[in-house]
């Protein structure tokens, strides 16, 4: 049965946008500019009643889709989703510059019109959802063999990962783009084994990405010695930090763990900007060495006494060599980040570490040290982060403190948390949402922090434990069932 | 300097005291903010990490209701400010009960991480928000509030300065202590939220509104929040979308400092913050500020994890 359609929602949706009016005005409704040195107050009416008006709509539509309306969502979403687009027609082809024609104040700007195309057409898709799935009887589902489903998603995540350089269809830029999401796919996967295996809510984990980015930039163009002698330096450099960083700090609980990390991070940030002597403060450290192909490098004019990639191989010079190398490079790392996570957590340190995550107090009591086991996840997630640092280091051929900031920290820790907590085929999902995704809508550049924000917020809304939830033990006595 | 060597030693003096003034003022700020910290994180054991992008909406909202009343217009002045101050907290304190009703409410009872990173996904969409609507630019006010006391100590040519704006934040910000302390102790709002911060079941089976109380706490931490926002637009004259963050962190540190869930303690805790700050920036270098506040969160964590006037918690199996 239907509930009937009346007024509750109505006054639900003015209430929202009533609300939600109030909250925007100051910042909606006025601009708040400089002139010289006196501040000026200018209104921006339009824009704000557009904004309060689409919100009335949406929570509208909304709320009516839920309870089970059909007609009127859909009619709602397919009106608002024209409006949008014509909106957006007006606003493209330039019609809305004449500012002459009548009506110029009815249409709102390219922001608007996009939320409200976008949120009609959605609206209408639930309610029409909603009214095909009205006479089906919910079917009771068989539980998916999830062990199974995640090593073969695994397996086929990896395979599409190593021929995707070949495919046809590929152009520089999703190389490039595939190259950088990978970057963060193995920095999720260190920060994994530390806030995931060992329950360390670290928020200056980009720290030591950036230890190991500058110990490279530094060593490079100090000593001139190439990426393969600095990748393991980098590497143990930053465990060394992770260490040193860790020793006092990590029998703090959760939340004080969390804001000290923070402090860390920051920290570091604040010396490699002032710091000008030793890493050049914020005009970072150019010129850093590109990798080589085992020696070989990927220049079309290789320097005297030296032959290039191409002339190894006799084919002809094309910059994108040296981009597929660095793709490969990073997957490479990449998979032994996961190679290592997965085999160590069959080993008594990583089962230690896992156990501490649950309960310290009873590991304490089981003989397990907690400083040492814990300060081993801190050092060897740092040294990941290292080496995914001196990657990083090496493709920009740039380093600069800029690069660095909390907010890096903290898309890697919503990596690991939309991931599952754990879950390294969850942390590689997270990842390509959370950093392959927003490369695409550069265009939209203003708007994409303020979708990734909201989005954090609504995936944690409509998932709390993570997109896939798995949190099992490794390692089960034979005694137990296996789906307890 | 051109002193003689007799008269260095008085230098020395004026020159501590203007940084000690500098420093109350700015510890006033911090304290203000970092009660809002302390309280929610008493009552719901979450880092409430939106709350630095709270006291920045606070502060665009009283810059911009200062700048409707036209600046500088002899009695207007303390119309508009306490115009912005009402305004201000009563718009804040809107935003800070809609982010616990849409980002935090329906998390609570999940994992503990579920509710962070909800609430760094609101730091971000706010400074965002604020940023594309207003514009990434610096917005500046000229100062408003003129005048002050000049001393002179000795016979030194150094001259310490208090201004009337700083003696309005310390007489504010005690007013507003006064206020909470009262509130916190006496009323039946502040007994239900002392009893949600011992234990939010039996609570709810004694009749007190659990979901109230919560809002509430988020409610008063705004309000004073916009309170500091107000101050800082004031004493600094500059604000953009991103003074939230570092603010935040500040402030958090002072909560944690002074023992987290105790606001005599906050507000202790950002006096000594913001006096650390004022002697590094006097003495040392300006630059490396930050790493002081946090050196100092590291050594107060590390040798008395509970803060100065926290309460120590047991941990039971």
């Amino acid at each position: 049965m239907r509930p009937p359609f009346a007024s509750p929602l109505l006054r639900d949706a003015v209430l929202v946008a009533g609300i939600a009016g109030v909250l925007a005005f100051p910042f909606v409704g006025l601009l708040l500019t400089t002139q010289g040195t006196a501040p000026t107050l200018s209104a921006r009416f339009p824009e704000f009643a557009g904004a309060v008006v689409l919100i009335f709509f949406g929570r509208l539509g909304i709320s009516a889709a839920r309870r089970g309306h059909i007609l009127f969502p859909i009619v709602l979403g397919v009106v608002m989703a024209t409006v949008g687009a014509f909106s957006l027609l007006f606003e493209t082809t330039g019609m809305a510059a004449d500012s002459a024609a009548p009506w110029h104040a009815f249409v709102p700007g390219t922001f608007l019109a996009t939320v409200a195309s976008a949120g009609g057409v959605a609206i209408a898709v639930v309610a029409g959802r909603n009214h095909l799935l009205r006479d089906s009887v919910p079917v009771a589902r068989k539980p998916l063999p999830m062990k199974q489903l995640l090593l073969w998603t695994g397996v086929a995540l990896a395979g599409v990962a190593i021929v995707l350089p070949l495919l046809p269809a590929v152009d520089r830029r999703l190389i490039d783009v595939a190259t950088l999401v990978l970057t963060y796919v193995m920095l999720g996967w260190g920060l994994n084994i530390v806030v995931g295996l060992a329950g360390l809510l670290d928020l200056g984990y980009v720290a030591f990405y950036a230890v190991g980015a500058y110990s490279y930039a530094l060593l490079s163009v100090t000593f001139g010695w190439s990426f393969w002698v600095c990748l393991p330096l980098a590497g143990a450099l930053a465990a060394l930090f992770g260490i040193l960083l860790g020793f006092p700090v990590l029998r703090l609980r959760g939340d004080y763990l969390a804001i000290v990390t923070l402090g860390f991070g920051e920290m570091i940030r604040i010396i490699l900007l002032n710091w000008y002597d030793f890493t050049n403060g914020p005009d970072g450290i150019s010129n850093i060495g590109r990798p080589s192909f085992f020696g070989f490098q990927f220049a079309a004019k290789p320097a005297e006494g030296t032959e290039s990639f191409h002339t190894l191989f006799g084919i002809a010079y094309d910059p994108v060599h040296r981009l597929i190398f660095l793709y490969y490079l990073i997957l490479a790392l990449a998979l032994l980040t996961n190679a290592f996570t997965l085999r160590i957590r069959r080993l008594p340190v990583g089962r230690a570490w896992e156990a501490l995550r649950e309960d310290e107090i009873a590991c304490r009591s089981l003989g397990v040290n907690p400083r040492n086991t814990k300060l081993s996840a801190f050092a060897i997630g740092a040294m990941f982060a290292g080496f995914a640092g001196s990657f990083f280091a090496t493709r920009q051929g740039f380093v600069s403190p800029e690069s660095f900031t909390f907010i890096e920290s903290a898309i890697l820790v919503a990596i690991v948390v939309l991931g599952g907590m754990g879950s390294q085929i969850g942390v590689a999902v997270a990842a390509i949402i959370l950093v392959g995704l927003p490369e695409y809508f550069r265009e939209l550049q203003e708007y994409r922090m303020l979708a990734f924000g909201m989005g954090m917020v609504l995936i944690m809304l409509w998932r709390p434990g993570g997109l896939l939830t798995h949190r099992e033990p490794t390692i089960r006595t034979r005694s137990q069932p296996a789906s307890a | 300097m051109g002193h003689g060597d007799g008269r260095a030693h008085f230098y020395v003096m004026d020159y501590f005291a203007q940084q000690f003034i500098n420093g109350i003022s700015l510890g006033a700020i911090y304290g203000l903010i970092a009660i809002g910290y302390t309280m929610v994180y008493g009552i719901i054991g979450m880092i409430n990490f939106a709350h630095g992008e709270i006291y920045m909406i606070g502060a665009f909202i009283a810059l911009m209701v200062v700048v409707a009343f036209g600046i500088g217009e002899g009695g207007l002045v303390i119309v508009a400010l306490l115009s912005a101050l009402l305004v201000s907290m009563a718009l804040t304190s809107l935003y800070g009960w809609v982010l616990e009703r849409v980002a935090y409410r329906p998390l609570r009872g999940s994992q503990r991480l579920a509710a962070l990173i909800s609430a760094i996904g609101m730091s971000i969409a706010l400074q965002n928000y604020v940023q594309l609507t207003q514009g990434a630019r610096v917005k500046t006010l000229p100062p408003i509030i003129q005048g002050g006391f000049e001393f002179q100590f000795g016979d030194t040519d150094f001259i310490v300065r208090l201004s009337t704006l700083q003696i309005m934040i310390v007489l504010v910000t005690i007013a507003l202590m006064a206020v909470f302390a009262l509130l916190i102790a006496r009323t039946a709002l502040g007994r239900a939220q002392r009893a949600c911060q011992q234990d939010q079941s039996m609570a709810a089976l004694l009749g007190v509104n659990v979901d109230r109380t919560i809002s509430l706490t988020f409610v008063m931490g705004a309000a004073l929040a916009s309170v500091a926002g107000l101050m800082v637009t004031l004493y600094y004259g500059v604000i953009d979308f991103f003074v939230g963050f570092i603010a935040g962190i500040k402030a958090f540190t002072a909560a944690v400092l002074g023992g987290i869930g105790s606001i005599p303690g906050a507000m202790l805790g950002g006096l000594l913050i913001g006096f650390t700050e004022a002697m590094w920036s006097g003495y040392f270098s300006i630059e490396y500020k930050d790493v002081a506040t946090f050196s100092i969160l590291v050594i107060v964590l590390i040798f008395l994890p509970t803060g100065i006037l926290g309460t120590p918690e047991v941990e039971k199996v």
